[in-house]
């Protein structure tokens, strides 16, 4: 038992370490990358501010730009509606403004509204906004962002852990899902105790019947009940925040499930659990699987070691990619209207039908798939979750 | 690359509101739904036991039932044959003791009537006897009222003796 405690913290550290390497690898990329394509997106922003004095922020914003023989850039509209965002944005230049909170190691605390950057126009504090980034700049109170001068050393040294559009739809996301299930609870011990199930209650029942007794019990074994309270939670609030994706407009739009932090830490989490579970049986079949003679052995440990974190790193990926094309796919479908439309405004709409009835096409799609990946993220948790706690048996 | 690259602020956010969360869903959710999931499948599960039960308990009362109905008959039946039998017994009996008394009585009667013609025979033959001896002697007075024919009567008698 206490064996298998220490295999299961040196494995999260070394995963960990790994995570570690990959983000400071992946930062010193972007840094190095950062100057040169920050002023590509400069330019691009003046340029359009030349002509139309915004910022061409949202689909919206670059339809006017094609019109007024801006050349549209499809691929940008959608990464921007499938990145995360400091503000909210509703229609036209209107955005829910959202607290930026930022923690430099010099400077302390920052808490302020994203409505202070003014879309990017303005510093504030010391900071400006750099596409959606949040970067430290020379100059101090408000002055033009763009002749603001970034601070690379005090960036390195800022921490974002701002209330972005997608943590503000992981929250709403989170509570949704409690106020839905804290209501159905109560409805099984209080409102209707002991009589037949109505309503929302009678809706959800039989999902939660068929995550328990046909994904987690088969995948788990009698230990299930240990695990019940996580793995629908992963569930629940996965298909939750799918859906939430799927919806166009305030609250939903964000593209929560399909952005690699979120899927890391769900990753993570069902990673740390089969890592503490995990009995001596299946560090054994890690380690010296049974029955494989030694020099096999050689080449099959380090396969099922790497395997240990390809685990997780699968479950992650498999989110994210799925939720993001479905994403992009349903924006490309949409922006086809405008990628004709520039080249008149009829042909524009002579397309509208087809690429609305393509996007609906693809919604529709998305709907079943929101649901498919909650159920696939919880079933591999739960069989990874089973593959670590099986008996030895033979 | 922007796109596969951890945000430290989500991730940060992600897994303190997500502990929160699935911490609270298991005490205000998870627990009460699947405990009172569970009750209920046991509930109905001893709901149906019972009514496995009740129904082997009136299939049981029923044959018991068909047990005692049988039994009730049988005991009918026998007191009715052994109340035949005791009839028969009581019957013959009463033949048998009839019977008997008949031929003791008339065994009695017989008796008697021998006894009675036995003595009128008696009687008879006295009656006869004196009779014949009142006629011969009337007789032999008629005949022997001469001499004459008491002498060949006497001659008679004795040429019999000397014969013999």
């Amino acid at each position: 038992m206490l064996k298998n405690k220490r295999l299961a913290i040196l494995s999260v550290l070394t995963f960990l370490v790994f995570t570690l390497i990959f983000s400071v690898n992946r930062a010193q990329d972007s840094s190095h990358s950062q100057l040169p394509a920050s002023d590509a997106h400069g330019t691009e922003v003046q340029a359009t501010d030349a002509t139309h004095g915004s910022d061409g922020h949202g689909t919206e914003g670059h339809a006017d730009a094609a019109q007024g023989g801006e050349k549209l850039n499809a691929g940008k509209i959608i990464m921007e509606h499938v990145a995360d965002a400091h503000g909210w944005h509703l229609w036209g230049h209107t955005e829910i403004p959202l607290p930026v909170i930022l923690y430099n190691s010099e400077r302390g605390f920052s808490v302020f509204s994203s409505a202070r950057f003014e879309h990017g126009h303005k510093t504030y504090g010391g900071y400006k906004l750099e596409g959606q980034k949040v970067v430290a700049v020379n100059e101090s109170g408000e002055v033009d962002a763009h002749s603001a001068t970034v601070n690379e050393e005090l960036t390195a040294a800022t921490t974002d852990i701002s209330i972005t559009k997608n943590v503000a739809t992981l929250f709403i996301a989170l509570i949704l899902m409690m106020v839905i299930f804290t209501s159905v609870a109560n409805a099984y011990t209080r409102k209707r105790k002991g009589l037949a199930p109505t309503g929302l209650q009678n809706a959800i029942e039989p999902i939660i019947m068929f995550m328990r007794d046909e994904v987690i019990k088969p995948s788990i074994g009698h230990k299930y009940e240990k695990y019940l309270p996580y793995l629908l939670t992963v569930f629940f609030f996965i298909w939750i925040a799918n859906l939430m994706g799927l919806i166009p407009v305030f609250p939903g739009g964000a593209n929560l499930t399909g952005n690699i932090s979120v899927t890391m830490t769900l990753a993570l989490f069902t990673f740390v659990i089969v890592t503490f579970s995990a009995n001596k049986n299946y560090w054994e079949h890690v380690f010296v699987m049974p029955g494989v003679p030694k020099p096999i052995l050689l080449l099959l440990t380090p396969i099922e070691i790497l395997g240990v974190f390809l685990r997780p790193f699968v479950l992650m990926i498999r989110l994210f990619a799925n939720i993001t094309a479905g994403h992009i796919i349903a924006l490309s479908f949409f922006c086809l209207i405008f990628i004709f439309g520039q080249n008149g405004t009829g042909v524009g709409l002579a397309v509208s039908p087809l690429s609305l009835v393509f996007t609906v096409f693809m919604t529709v799609l998305e709907l079943l798939v929101a649901f498919l990946q909650a159920y696939v993220f919880t079933m591999l948790s739960a069989v990874y979750i089973g593959a670590a706690i099986e008996e030895h048996h033979h | 690359m922007e796109l596969v690259k951890p945000d430290f602020g989500l991730v940060f956010w992600m897994t303190v509101s997500f502990l929160i969360v699935v911490f609270l869903m298991r005490k205000f959710a998870w627990g009460p739904i699947l405990t009172s999931l569970k009750e209920r499948e046991t509930s109905i599960e001893e709901a149906l036991n019972a009514a496995r039960k009740a129904k082997d308990e009136v299939a049981n009362m029923k044959s018991e039932n068909e047990r005692i109905l049988l039994e009730a008959r049988n005991e009918r039946d026998r007191i009715l044959k052994e109340a035949r039998e005791t009839k028969d017994q009581i019957v013959n009996e009463a033949r048998s003791k009839a019977q008997v008394e008949g031929d003791r009585m008339i065994t009695i009667a017989r008796e008697a009537i021998n006894n009675e013609k036995m003595a009128a025979i008696t009687e008879l033959k006295n009656q006869v006897a004196s009779l014949s001896i009142d006629i011969a002697e009337k007789v032999i007075r008629q005949q022997l009222g001469n001499d004459e024919k008491q002498k060949a009567l006497v001659q008679e008698l004795l040429k019999d003796v000397k014969m013999n």
